[in-house]
């Protein structure tokens, strides 16, 4: 088979709910700070959630905003960022060549329920249902409406892959660029859905949903107390090139991307396999040319559901057996699960370890599950690492579905 | 109420649906799509107002009524007042 071309990241832009940028979020995730808010969920009153407070209209018009979607404007913003995070001169990019892939793990709930209940306000009368609403809930919107903002006429569309759906869309861009499909990728993960009670129910029925008093302490992966998610927005979008173009234009290359797998559990809706995501973390290596002990950071995917950090952990163990030197951390302890955006965000907080050499730690571990008590987990406080080259990045969702997507520092072999 | 009631009702549902736009210069003769930035989704929106707010139905047939404010005030005023407003 020919040699593939090495596809690298060179651009950034993120909104999560503890930060509006890359820096601000890494100085967070430093400082072990959560922001978790508590909001008035339809029908189920108040439940904690992650919300972004990014400025929409630093980059869409006011009526862009009314006439798309809160996914739509998180899309527009993290590509903006990006794009801009990338150095690369944007007038001038051929904007045929431009591809857009985000990672989603659902799309049209927030609209159609708000349709619902403002045709309930008009005795379910359906001439008052919005004529917005195919647009908007299609599934192609979030990237759809980024297409439309920067004037991007390449390709463009969302991956539904629940919450495994950040990864994919980074496979996505580089498989695509692999392909010569487009020159410059943006990709990564998106999410709106903290403005869904559907969501909320669906995980408070499944005994799923998180709460706890103080909600910044809500999300509490690994910790025996932990008593499920907490539902998140945000989005975390990369400007994705080959390596040789973007040594080309001289561009600041974040990190390169290793390797990667997704397969698929087949065996249950809801309860991860950790078969089939050791399986996956394994083929992911293989494609890296990797063994497990080069790996230096493991962001987990864990949600702190009951069940699902235990599965993840089993996994862990099975194929970081005897990697003394590998870090194990967590992220939604500080952002709550951001859907599908999580794992790109994810990978976005731990990038900086690349330069700083820091693994930031799970926090909110007050008594540490002895069944997730994994050698080499980073807990409440950062550890420095001297220097870190790889980070393994595990997103997994619905269905049985398990990305595992593993970046490196440029330059090591 | 009269027309000028109307154009100001108008008026304000495309400051809602258009909040980009300067409405201060808008001249009421000239044609609404020759002077602000509105597409078809956009006079849509400002028919559902129209049913949702103020009880009122343009039908399709009818949507050229709608060209400028001041076709606005004198197609829509008879509706208004057979609403009893």
């Amino acid at each position: 088979m020919a040699t593939l071309p090495r596809i690298v990241i060179t651009g950034v832009g993120l909104t999560a709910p503890n930060g509006n940028t890359l820096a601000e979020f890494r100085a967070n995730l430093l400082a072990g700070k959560a922001r978790i808010a508590e909001i008035d969920v339809r029908h189920m009153g108040k439940h904690p959630a992650g919300v972004c407070d990014f400025d929409a209209t630093r980059w869409q018009k006011r009526k862009e905003i009314r006439n798309g979607t809160r996914v739509g404007s998180i899309s527009i913003y993290c590509s903006r960022e990006a794009i801009v995070n990338s150095g690369l001169d944007w007038e001038k990019t051929d904007k045929s060549r431009v591809g857009v892939y985000l990672g989603i793990t659902e799309h049209g709930n927030v609209e159609t329920e708000n349709e619902i209940w403002n045709i309930s306000q008009f005795n379910n009368d359906t001439k008052y249902w919005t004529h917005h609403h195919n647009p908007r809930t299609v599934a192609n919107n979030a990237a759809g409406e980024v297409t439309m903002n920067m004037g991007i006429t390449g390709p463009h569309y969302t991956i539904g892959a629940a919450c495994a759906a950040g990864n994919a869309g980074l496979i996505q861009a580089a498989q695509m660029l692999q392909l010569n499909e487009v020159d410059i990728a943006l990709a990564g993960g998106v999410s709106e859905s903290i403005h869904t009670f559907g969501i909320y129910a669906g995980f408070k029925n499944q005994g799923a949903l998180a709460s706890h008093v103080d909600p910044a302490k809500a999300s509490r992966p690994f910790d025996k107390n932990r008593n499920g998610i907490v539902i998140s927005e945000g989005g975390a979008v990369y400007v994705l090139e080959r390596l040789d173009d973007a040594l080309a234009r001289g561009a600041n290359i974040i990190a390169e991307i290793a390797g990667w797998c997704i397969n698929s559990d087949a065996t249950d809706a809801v309860l991860p396999n950790p078969d089939r995501q050791a399986e996956c973390v394994r083929k992911a290596l293989e494609r890296a040319k990797m063994k497990p002990g080069d790996v230096h950071i493991i962001s987990t995917h864990a949600t702190a559901t009951s069940m699902g950090d235990i599965q993840e952990c089993i996994a862990l163990r099975t194929v970081f057996a005897d990697c003394p030197r590998t870090k194990i951390n967590n992220t939604k302890s500080y952002i709550g699960h951001c859907m599908g955006a999580a794992g790109a965000l994810e990978l976005a907080g731990n990038l900086p370890s690349f330069q700083d050499g820091i693994v930031h730690p799970t926090i909110n571990v007050d008594d540490l599950d002895p069944e997730c008590a994994i050698p080499g987990l980073v807990i409440n406080q950062p550890v420095s690492m001297g220097s870190v080259d790889t980070i393994l990045n595990n997103s997994f969702g619905m269905l049985g579905i398990n990305s595992v997507l593993i970046v490196k520092k440029y330059g090591i072999a | 109420m009269n027309k000028d009631d109307v154009k100001s009702i108008v008026l304000d549902i495309i400051r809602d649906i258009a909040p980009d736009e300067d409405l201060s210069a808008l001249k009421h003769e000239v044609r609404l799509r020759d002077q602000l930035t509105l597409d078809s989704m956009d006079f849509l929106d400002i028919v559902m107002e129209l049913r949702k707010q103020h009880g009122i139905e343009v039908p399709e047939i009818d949507y050229p009524q709608l060209a400028s404010l001041e076709s606005c005030g004198e197609y829509l005023l008879p509706k208004f007042k057979a609403k009893g407003k």
